[in-house]
C-alpha cells in the first residue's frame, strides 16, 4: 500500500516547493516586518503574529535566488517548531497537494547552489516537479553575521 | 508521568507543599515544644499523607508515615515532650517521605529502599521518653476556649468539612481549634491556605495556562489601544462610551491576570528554617532565623530565579557570618546568632535583605586575598575603601574562609549569586561592620514579563531600552556639537559634568545609519542616552528619544539567539514589533565595556570595570618617541590651537581660550625631552583643570586612551609620578598637579584675571 502524504506547496523564484502539511501552523498574507540589524541576511525581520513574535526567514535569500521586486509582497508560511513558530517568506502560496510515496525521488544532483542542501527530495507530479523543502535546514540560520 | 493517575499527581503536588510546611513547623516546634497548634498541624499533614497513601496503595510510604503518626500522637497528647532527638527523627521522616514521593513521581513506585531503620528509630523514640514526659492537660483547656472565640468570629470557618478537618475528627478538641487559631487570625485574605475550611475557594491552575492568558491579555490590550485611537476620531458616538468601558475592563483584566502570577516570597522562604537548622547543627552554631515581609509578592519566574542565590547567601551567613557560641559569648553577644531575612517593596522593586549579627567581613583579609589572587596590584588594593574592598567577595573564585568546609568556602559562590541576580535585572550589594555583622541587599524587579522601557528611534526603527540601565538623557544642540564631543583614538567622548563619557553610535553599531559623528560633522542635534551596564557608564547616540512605556518582554527565536545586542522583542501600541536592546551587549559591541567582558571570560584576570576606569589613561607622545600618560580624570578637554594664536603673557606662552587666558606648558620641556614641535601645524593641547586653575599641556601627538591595570615604578623628577609598562611600552606617568604647582606655585587663578596683574 502506498502512503499518501499531504504537502503545503508554494512557489519561490519559479521553483515549486512543498513542506509536509502537519508542520504548517498557518499561512498569512504579508505582514509588516521589523528588521533585525546584525542578524544573518536571510532573517528578514520579526512579525507580530497575534501577540507572538515570529522570526521571518526569507527563502529567496536562503536559496540564493536574488531579491524580490519591491512591489512584490511575500507570503508568510508559518511553521510550527519545537521552540515556537517561525515564518518562511515565499513568493506565492499554492494548493495543498496529495502525493504518493511512489513518485518520490532523491533530489537531483544537478540542483544549483543553495537549493541543493535544502531540498531533501522530489515528487514527480503530472505537471512538473514538487521539491520537498527540508525545513530544519531552511531554518538553520547562523546566529550572527557580525563582522568584527 | 503521562499515564500517571490524576489522583496520584494531585497527591504528589499536595504532599510536596505540605512537606515544605512540615519542615518549618517542626523547627517552630523544636523552639516552642508546647505549641499545640503547630503540633496539630504537623500531625494532620502526616495523617493526610498516610491516609491518602493507603487509599492509593503505597504501602511502604503508609507504614513509614504511620510510625511517625504514632510518635506525633503521643506528642500531641502530651505523653511525650519534644526534644532534639525527636525533632531530628521527624525531620528524617520528612526526608524519607520526600524521597519516596520523588520515586513515585519518577517511576510510579515507592522504590526499593528499606526504611525499617527509620521506623525503628521512630518507635524507639516514642517509648524511650514515654515515662519521663508529664501529661499536660492545661493547653487542652486553653485550646478549647480559643475555639469558642474563633468560631464566634469566623462562623463560616468551622463547619465546612475538609479532608484535613475530617482526618482529625478523632480528636476534635485539639485539632480543630488549633487549626482555626493557626490559620484564621493570621491570614487576612481567605485564599491563603489549601487546608482550612476555606480550601474550596482555591483551585490549582497550570502555569502554562496562566502564561497563555497573559499573552492573550497582551493582545487584547493592543487591540484596545487601536480601538481607542479610532474612537478618539469619532467624538461622541455610542461607540465611544462602549470603548471607554472596554478600556476600563481591559485594564482591570490585565491587572488581574498579572496578579495570578504573583506569589508571596514566603513560598520559597518556607524551606529556610530547615536549611538554617541543619546547617547550624552541622557547624556547631546556634542560629535563629527571623523573617519579615513574607507576604511580599513577586512574579513566579523571579521567585524561581532567586531561590538558589538566596540559599547560597543564607548558607554563607551561617558558615562564615555567625560565630560559634563560645566566641559570641566571649564577644559579649547572645550565644544564639540571628539571621534576618527581610523583603519589602520599594520604588517599584522588591528589596530583599539578608543580615546576620556575626563577625562581619574581615576587610584586611579580603584585601590580602585580593592581592594574593592577583585581582589587583598591592597599591591599588591598599587604596580601596572598606566598602569597595568588601564588594570583591563577588569576584569569581574568591573566598576568605580559612578552610574549605562542605557548606561553603569553595570559592564558587558569591560570583554565581551576583551573576544570577543580574541575569534577572537585579543587583546585589553587601555591607559589613566588623564585629557587628553583614548585610546582603538584593534589589530585583517585580516582574520580568513587563518592564518599563525607554523607546528610541534609530535608522527609522524603534528600539526599547530597559529603564533599569538608564541614567539620564542628554541633548546636545547642533552648534555645540563640535565643541562638546571629541574623538580620541577613534572613540567619541562627551564631557558630562566633568567626566568623559565614551559614546556608542547605535545606528553605526547596528549598521542601520550613517555614523553621526563623521568628519563632515553632524547636521542635527545629538540625543545621548546615558546608560549603565556591567559597571561601565556610556552614552548611546540615537536619532530620536520617543517615550517611556511599559513593555511586555518576548523572547527572540532561535535564529537570533546569537545576537548579543538584543534582550528580546516587544509589541508596540500600534502592533509593530520593536527590539529590546541588551545594554551590556551593546556596550561590549561598542567597545566601551570590552575590558570587563574579556575579564569575565578569563576568570584569572578578573579586572573590575570600576578598577579599570580608575586607571584610564590618556596617552600622548612628546618629543620623538617618549610616551607619556596622564590620568583621564585630570583631562578637561583636548584642543588644537593654530600657532598664530600663541601670545605672550606674564612671561609665558598663553592662548586665549573660551574668553580666558590659558597658560601653556610644553610637556617635552618639562620632562627634558627635545621638542620637535617647532615647525608648523597646529599645537596639540591637553587642557588640565583643577580648582579653577587651567593649564594647557602642549604635546606632540595624542595617541590613545587605555584602561589598563599597571604597576608604577617610582621615577625621579618632580613632574613624574612614575614609570609603567602600558600597551607593552614603557610610559611615563605625568604628575600634572605637581607640574602645575611648579609652574604656578602661588596658585593664581590664571584664567580669571587679566594677564597683566600677575
Amino acid at each position: 500500500m502506498t502512503r499518501i502524504e499531504q504537502y503545503c506547496t508554494f512557489t519561490i523564484g519559479g521553483l515549486h516547493l512543498g513542506v509536509p502539511v502537519q508542520g504548517v501552523q498557518e499561512v498569512i498574507r504579508y505582514q509588516e516586518l521589523t528588521r533585525v540589524p546584525l542578524a544573518a541576511a536571510e532573517v528578514r525581520g520579526l512579525i507580530n503574529l497575534r501577540g507572538q513574535i515570529v522570526t521571518a526567514v526569507d527563502l529567496r535569500r536562503k536559496l540564493g535566488l536574488g531579491e524580490r521586486a519591491d512591489e512584490e509582497r511575500p507570503t508568510n508560511v508559518v511553521l510550527r517548531r519545537d521552540d515556537g513558530a517561525v515564518s518562511l517568506l515565499v513568493d506565492e502560496i499554492g494548493d495543498v497537494l496529495e502525493v504518493s510515496e511512489d513518485s518520490w525521488e532523491p533530489a537531483p544532483r544537478t540542483l544549483k547552489g543553495g537549493a541543493r542542501d535544502l531540498i531533501s527530495g522530489v515528487y514527480k507530479l503530472d505537471k512538473g516537479l514538487l521539491l520537498v523543502l527540508d525545513a530544519d535546514k531552511a531554518l538553520a540560520v547562523e546566529g550572527r553575521s557580525e563582522v568584527a | 508521568m503521562s499515564d500517571m493517575d490524576d489522583a496520584v499527581r494531585e497527591f504528589l503536588v499536595e504532599s510536596y507543599e505540605n512537606l515544605d510546611r512540615l519542615d518549618t513547623d517542626l523547627i517552630t516546634l523544636e523552639e516552642n515544644p508546647r505549641e499545640r497548634e503547630t503540633l496539630a498541624s504537623i500531625f494532620r499533614t502526616i495523617h493526610t499523607i498516610k491516609g491518602t497513601c493507603g487509599f492509593l496503595g503505597f504501602g511502604k510510604l503508609e507504614s513509614v508515615a504511620h510510625v511517625g503518626e504514632n510518635l506525633l500522637s503521643r506528642l500531641r497528647d502530651g505523653k511525650l515532650e519534644m526534644n532534639d532527638d525527636i525533632a531530628t527523627g521527624l525531620l528524617q521522616l520528612v526526608d524519607a517521605v520526600r524521597h519516596m514521593l520523588g520515586s513515585i513521581e519518577s517511576s510510579g513506585a515507592e522504590g526499593e529502599d528499606d526504611w525499617s531503620a527509620l521506623k525503628e528509630l521512630l518507635s524507639s523514640l516514642q517509648e524511650r521518653d514515654a515515662a519521663a514526659a508529664p501529661a499536660t492537660p492545661a493547653p487542652l483547656v486553653r485550646a478549647r476556649r480559643e475555639r469558642d472565640v474563633v468560631a464566634a468570629s469566623l462562623p463560616g470557618a468551622e463547619p465546612a468539612p475538609t479532608k484535613a478537618a475530617a482526618s482529625v475528627a478523632a480528636s476534635p478538641a485539639v485539632a480543630a481549634p488549633a487549626k482555626s487559631k493557626d490559620e484564621a487570625p493570621e491570614r487576612s485574605e481567605p485564599e491563603g491556605d489549601k487546608h482550612g475550611a476555606i480550601s474550596e475557594s482555591n483551585i490549582r491552575v497550570d502555569v502554562v495556562l496562566l502564561d497563555r492568558l497573559m499573552n492573550l491579555v497582551g493582545e487584547l490590550v493592543l487591540a484596545r489601544n487601536q480601538i481607542l485611537q479610532h474612537a478618539a476620531q469619532d467624538g461622541d458616538s455610542p461607540v465611544a462610551a462602549t470603548t471607554q468601558r472596554l478600556n476600563r475592563v481591559t485594564t482591570e483584566l490585565q491587572e488581574g491576570v498579572m496578579k495570578t502570577r504573583m506569589q508571596p516570597i514566603g513560598n520559597i522562604w518556607a524551606k529556610f528554617p530547615r536549611v538554617v537548622r541543619d546547617l547550624a547543627k552541622m557547624c556547631g552554631k546556634e542560629v535563629r532565623l527571623d523573617m519579615e515581609g513574607k507576604d511580599t509578592e513577586l512574579d513566579k519566574t523571579i521567585i524561581e530565579a532567586i531561590k538558589d542565590p538566596l540559599t547560597h547567601i543564607v548558607r554563607n551567613s551561617i558558615d562564615h557570618g555567625v560565630e560559634t557560641p563560645e566566641r559570641r559569648a566571649a564577644a559579649g553577644k547572645d550565644r544564639e546568632g540571628r539571621i534576618l531575612m527581610r523583603a519589602f517593596h520599594e520604588g517599584g522593586q522588591v528589596n530583599i535583605e539578608i543580615s546576620d549579627d556575626g563577625g562581619g567581613i574581615d576587610v584586611e583579609r579580603v584585601r590580602a586575598k585580593i592581592v594574593e589572587k592577583g585581582l589587583l596590584p598591592p597599591e591599588a588594593a591598599a587604596r580601596l575603601s572598606e566598602r569597595e574592598c568588601v564588594q570583591h567577595i563577588f569576584a569569581p573564585g574568591f573566598s576568605t574562609a580559612a578552610q574549605v568546609t562542605n557548606v561553603s568556602g569553595r570559592g564558587v559562590g558569591m560570583d554565581v549569586v551576583k551573576t544570577n541576580i543580574e541575569k534577572i535585572g537585579g543587583a546585589v550589594d553587601v555591607s559589613s561592620e566588623r564585629g557587628r555583622g553583614t548585610t546582603f541587599r538584593i534589589k530585583i524587579p517585580l516582574t520580568l514579563a513587563i518592564i518599563p522601557a525607554l523607546l528610541v528611534s534609530c535608522g527609522g526603527d524603534r528600539y526599547a531600552i530597559p529603564q533599569v540601565s538608564l541614567l539620564e538623557l542628554v541633548r546636545v544642540e547642533q552648534e555645540n556639537l563640535a565643541a562638546s564631543i571629541e574623538t580620541i583614538g577613534g572613540v567619541p567622548l562627551y564631557r558630562l559634568r566633568g567626566n568623559l563619557l565614551p559614546l556608542v553610535d547605535l545606528g553605526a553599531e547596528l549598521g542601520v545609519a550613517r555614523p553621526k559623528l563623521g568628519r563632515d560633522g553632524s547636521d542635527s542635534a545629538a540625543n545621548i542616552v546615558v546608560l549603565q551596564a556591567d559597571g561601565a557608564t556610556f552614552g548611546m547616540l540615537v536619532d530620536e528619544i520617543n517615550d517611556t512605556e511599559e513593555i511586555v518582554v518576548k523572547p527572540l527565536g532561535k535564529q537570533l539567539k546569537g545576537l548579543c545586542c538584543y534582550a528580546g522583542a516587544t509589541i508596540m501600541g500600534d502592533g509593530k514589533v520593536a527590539l529590546i536592546l541588551d545594554v551590556a551587549g551593546v556596550a561590549v559591541r561598542g567597545g566601551v565595556a570590552g575590558a570587563k567582558a574579556a575579564a569575565r571570560g578569563k576568570q584569572a584576570e578578573s579586572e573590575d570595570a570600576a578598577e579599570a576606569e580608575k586607571h584610564a589613561l590618556l596617552l600622548f607622545r612628546v618629543g620623538e618617541d617618549r610616551r607619556v600618560g596622564i590620568p583621564l580624570s585630570a583631562v578637561a578637554r583636548l584642543e588644537e590651537f593654530p600657532r598664530s594664536a600663541l601670545e605672550q603673557g606674564a612671561g609665558r606662552r598663553v592662548v586665549q581660550y573660551r574668553g580666558e587666558i590659558l597658560p601653556l606648558c610644553s610637556v617635552a620641556e618639562a620632562l627634558g625631552a627635545c621638542e620637535t614641535q617647532g615647525q608648523d601645524g597646529p599645537l596639540q593641547v591637553v587642557v588640565y583643570s583643577n580648582k579653577g586653575r587651567s593649564l594647557g599641556l602642549v604635546v606632540e601627538r595624542i595617541l590613545d586612551i587605555v584602561a589598563e591595570a599597571y604597576t608604577k615604578r617610582p621615577a625621579k623628577g618632580g613632574a613624574l609620578e612614575g614609570v609603567a609598562v602600558i600597551q607593552g611600552k614603557v610610559t611615563d606617568i605625568l604628575d600634572v598637579e605637581a607640574l602645575a604647582q611648579s609652574l604656578d606655585p602661588d596658585h593664581v587663578a590664571f584664567g580669571l584675571e587679566p594677564a597683566g596683574s600677575n
